[in-house]
């Protein structure tokens, strides 16, 4: 068993309302990222996928609480962590986190490089201006990125420019994980391709250990991350490695979402896309049977009774359905026609 | 919008601001109700009376009179004659005369009045004494006449026929009046002024003209800024460039100067307490205007006006039902802070002896004119000014603690 | 393309200018297109194209500085309210986002109301009006009576874009203008919206002009592409010849830059 970066097991947090009631919006979710590879989530808005990425951290705020479970960061269990504690050991050392606007990160009465003096400053108070020039000039210039960004306030700069320039700030102190939540979705497509090839080559140089690759658009986590896994109302549905969660979806969600993919691609146009009618179940009170039931196209009475527990499968495969592998894709066979 | 209500009323500022406002507000309702004097009638006869209550000497002595044996009676009586100052003051006297300090103890009343009465003496010259204060302590020794007497008064009226004084009644230094049964007490809380009257009565009548004034003031700005704003702000182009124009000109003059000449030039006798107002209104409408203005622009490239547009709805309708009910909260709020500015520029006025006319009502202005030309806060009368800054400082706050507890309502990014 | 389709739109020179001196920008420069009946146009471009200025122009929300554009073969004229409502009968939008899209302060039926209003059907009885509605809801997956009395808030940004399509459906315009309206929502919900699009194309016999930054959409829906950047039109064609043998270097960049599931996604042209 080869070395776990990051380990979850049964990992449940709870957003505790106004009017006190628990959304449980991460439900015993369990995952496991090995040295140099990195995990794709997906899943549609309101899945629970960022809530999740903020969970991972150990880094809970109201109204968000940590429930159960455990998470293990590179042996370290910091399962009910307090968040004081988490910030001074976790963030930036171990774990880093990108949001979908870590752009807004920037001070704009501030030089970039003042910005990462801060954030190196936060954990190694002692460090001086010219280490962390140095070592910023040198990481920026693995990366792709010019060094005269490090002069230059943030209002010069490009969106796509001063994503790329936090994503690379934010692995500076050499964490072992990176989180990222939408890192590119703000931006537009050669931006993204930019951003993307940067979290590329953060994991080919061995800058981060594993990735965590956090989004909606399916084509992205294709081409960036080795396994892909798929939420649905705080739940997973799905895991898999890319290629065979994209081409073999044995989860009827994940059937649907692979299904409305719009690719660029000669022999696209004459595709039919398939929609996936309604709305996920409000977890405030979740339906006692299979959370997917109400809009699955192959439902049977079973799937309303009982919760469905996941299927291993073996060789990191698993789906939460009571259908067997021969029956989904039989269903997905006779669909197509 | 009941929401929206509810939202309001739990924000703690906004309750505070309110609930401190229509305190104010009942107190002026109120008030008039029991007390229906004139808050302009002159009740004393003479300036600055202390703020206390006031028995009438003649009905006190024609009350049932009650006897009392009070412990502290004779203590009280001498004590009100001849204070500290007085004490210290006989005692330097008397070292001054020769006498030895450790004989003397400002204390013991007795002695120390036996040591005066029988050492002081008008006519002897203690050697570094001014004039003035020789006849300080003259004044000094005929205050004391009687101090230590126990004798009562003899009251007499005199005979019609005779031209004789008849006594027709004594007063025992025991002899108690019940104040319930004088017929008549005067409790003044706030004293007289410059002018003799009864300030709380005064105050409570100008707190409510300058709310008045205040809400004219604010709506009229309020409702000038609102339409200039609307306008300038949607329909935009020649008539923009129009209603900038105006609005910069005004600008570029403070308003402060322009009201005080168009007052001025008003003169004394137009000026009543809506006029004010109404000055005050026209000359404040400027910072509504570019606020709404401003905020009208934002909204009008909007997909919602845009697609209220493509469903061939008027100019008019747009105004009305896509851009009002958005800036709704900001133009009360406007209000709200107008009112308060209102009553401020009209303080100040008044303060310059420009505001409404002296003769009909009392503004928080007028009020504060008088007592500084009367020069009430360099004789340490502080009734007379005080309460006035205590209101003018209330009801600003209330209206604008009001307005922060609504800001943090619909700006949920404000709160804290 | 048939010769004999009606034209419906048509575009020669459009210019728009912002500002003067200084602040001069050139939004739209000299813009040539045609729509046909039936027809699916899309128009790909990055933020800061022009893109969005374009769409107001061509729905006539804003004048252009230069050129003409001819509805149905004659110059449009927008002069006075009257021939504007006109034009709007036959030209409708659906924008980005959907939460910006509503009135606050108005309930949904409002919406749905305004649309039967300005159909000229708004003397009808009420429950004739009910009966319109609630076949509009349905078209797009909505519950009518679930929706009355609700507010725009309360639903979800899906929902708001499906109502969206039905105030089309209401109204029935010969040309619907859909600015960016996958943008804000994620890959799940967008299948259906162009489910639906397409189905009222088919159905009532509807253009549909797409206003996008995603090629792999334009790739799909469109018979017609055009490329647009800094106000120009670089490339047009039909979709496959534009996408899949784009001759402008800009065309070219614009589809490496998008993920490939299919092929081989090259990272290393960035």
């Amino acid at each position: 068993m080869s070395n776990y970066m990051l380990e979850v097991k049964e990992l449940t947090t709870k957003y505790i309302t106004r009017f006190k009631e628990n959304v449980y919006a991460v439900d015993h979710v369990s995952l496991a990222v090995e040295e140099g590879k990195s995990l794709g989530i997906a899943g549609e808005s309101g899945c629970g996928k960022s809530t999740l990425a903020l969970s991972l951290m150990g880094y809970y705020f109201p109204p968000l609480h940590y429930t159960s479970g455990e998470i293990i960061i590179n042996g370290k269990n910091i399962s009910g962590m307090d968040p004081d504690s988490v910030r001074k050991l976790i963030l930036g050392k171990e774990i880093a986190y990108i949001p979908q606007s870590a752009m807004n990160a920037l001070n704009p009465t501030q030089k970039i490089i003042r910005f990462i003096e801060d954030v190196v400053h936060a954990h190694h108070p002692d460090a001086s201006k010219e280490y962390i020039l140095e070592l910023a000039t040198e990481r920026f210039e693995t990366l792709g990125l010019p060094p005269n960004v490090l002069e230059k306030y943030p209002v010069e700069l490009s969106g796509g420019m001063k994503q790329r320039t936090v994503i690379a700030t934010s692995v500076i102190l050499g964490p072992k994980v990176l989180i990222a939540d939408e890192p590119s979705s703000a931006l537009d497509v050669t931006s993204q391709k930019k951003v993307i090839k940067m979290l590329r080559d953060m994991m080919d140089k061995g800058i981060i250990k594993s990735m965590i690759f956090i989004t909606h658009e399916l084509p992205l986590l294709y081409n960036v991350t080795d396994d892909i896994m798929v939420m649905y109302a705080g739940q997973i549905v799905e895991q898999a490695s890319a290629k065979n969660a994209v081409f073999d979806p044995l989860h009827p969600y994940a059937y649907g979402l692979m299904g409305a993919i719009i690719v660029p691609e000669e022999g696209l146009r004459d595709v039919s896309l398939r929609a996936i009618p309604g709305v996920p179940p409000n977890l405030k009170d979740p339906p006692s049977g299979c959370r997917f039931a109400e809009r699955c196209k192959f439902v049977q009475p079973e799937c309303l009774v009982n919760s469905v527990l996941m299927r291993e499968l073996g060789n990191n495969r698993a789906y939460r359905c009571i259908f067997t592998e021969e029956e989904l894709r039989e269903f997905y066979q006779n669909d197509k026609k | 919008m009941k929401h929206t209500l509810g939202q309001i009323f739990r924000s703690p500022k906004f309750l505070v601001g309110f609930v401190i406002f229509m305190a104010i507000l009942l107190l002026v309702i109120i008030y008039p109700l029991f007390v229906t004097d004139n808050p302009l009638g002159i009740i004393g006869q003479g300036t600055f009376f202390e703020p206390g209550i006031y028995v009438n000497v003649y009905d006190s002595l024609r009350s049932p009179q009650y006897i009392l044996n009070l412990d502290n009676a004779a203590i009280n009586r001498i004590a009100s004659r001849l204070g500290d100052q007085e004490r210290q003051d006989m005692k330097e006297w008397l070292i001054e005369y020769g006498v030895p300090e450790d004989e003397i103890d400002i204390d013991d009343t007795e002695s120390l009045m036996e040591l005066w009465v029988n050492n002081y003496d008008s006519t002897i010259v203690v050697p570094g004494m001014t004039a003035a204060k020789r006849k300080y302590y003259v004044r000094l020794d005929a205050s004391l006449e009687g101090i230590l007497a126990t004798e009562g008064f003899h009251i007499s009226v005199r005979n019609e026929e005779t031209g004789d004084l008849d006594e027709v009644g004594y007063v025992n230094q025991k002899d108690y009046v019940n104040v319930n049964q004088v017929a008549n007490v005067r409790i003044l809380p706030l004293g007289t002024d410059n002018f003799g009257r009864d300030m709380l009565t005064e105050l409570v009548a100008a707190i409510g003209v300058s709310l008045k004034i205040g809400l004219v003031a604010g709506l009229i700005a309020t409702m000038i800024g609102l339409s200039l704003g609307l306008l300038a702000g949607y329909i935009g182009g020649w008539l923009d460039d129009i209603i900038m124009f105006i609005t910069n000109l005004f600008t570029v003059i403070p308003s402060f100067v322009l009201l005080i000449l168009i007052s001025y030039s008003i003169g004394q006798e137009q000026r009543g307490a809506i006029t004010i107002a109404a000055v005050i209104g026209l000359t404040s409408w400027v910072w509504t205007t570019r606020a709404v203005r401003a905020q009208v622009i934002s909204l009008r490239n909007r997909d919602h006006v845009n697609l209220s547009k493509l469903s061939g709805h008027s100019v008019l309708h747009i105004i009305v039902a896509d851009i009002l009910p958005y800036i709704a909260s900001y133009v009360f709020m406007a209000l709200i802070l107008q009112i308060s500015s209102g009553i401020l520029a009209e303080a100040g006025l008044s303060i310059l002896g420009l505001g409404p006319k002296t003769t009909e009502v009392p503004t928080l202005g007028l009020m504060m004119n008088w007592a500084m030309i009367y020069s009430a806060h360099i004789m340490g009368k502080w009734w007379a000014y005080f309460p006035v800054i205590v209101a003018i400082a209330l009801v600003s706050f209330s209206l604008n603690l009001m307005n922060t507890g609504l800001d943090q309502v619909f700006n949920p990014a404000l709160r804290d | 393309m048939i010769k004999n389709k009606k034209i419906y739109l048509s575009a020669k020179g459009l210019t728009k200018v912002f500002g003067f001196g200084r602040t001069r920008t050139l939004a739209v420069d000299h813009v040539d297109l045609d729509l046909y009946e039936g027809e699916v146009i899309s128009i790909v471009g990055e933020s800061g194209s022009g893109k969005t200025t374009l769409a107001k122009l061509l729905l006539g929300l804003i004048n252009p500085t230069e050129g003409e554009i001819y509805f149905e073969g004659k110059e449009r004229d927008l002069s006075t309210n009257k021939k504007r409502v006109a034009y709007w009968k036959n030209i409708q939008a659906i924008f980005q986002d959907p939460f910006s899209s509503y009135n606050i302060f108005n309930k949904i039926d409002a919406v749905l109301l305004d649309c039967i209003r300005m159909r000229g059907d708004g003397r009808l009885p009420y429950s004739e009006k009910v009966e319109m509605m609630e076949k509009a809801c349905s078209f797009v997956n909505l519950k009518f009576d679930e929706m009355t009395n609700k507010y725009p808030f309360e639903l979800s940004g899906g929902q708001m874009q499906r109502l969206m399509i039905a105030r089309i459906f209401l109204l029935n315009p010969k040309i619907l203008l859909a600015d960016e309206i996958t943008s804000m929502i994620d890959a799940c919900s967008r299948a259906t919206i162009l489910d639906m699009l397409l189905q009222l194309r088919d159905d009532i016999g509807m253009s549909v002009i797409f206003i996008t930054h995603d090629i792999g959409l334009a790739y799909f829906v469109s018979d017609k592409v055009y490329i647009m950047d800094q106000g120009m039109f670089v490339e047009s064609g039909t979709a496959d010849e534009v996408i899949l043998n784009p001759k402008e270097p800009y065309t070219q960049r614009l589809i490496s830059d998008v993920p490939k599931i299919y092929e081989e996604w090259d990272l290393s042209t960035v």
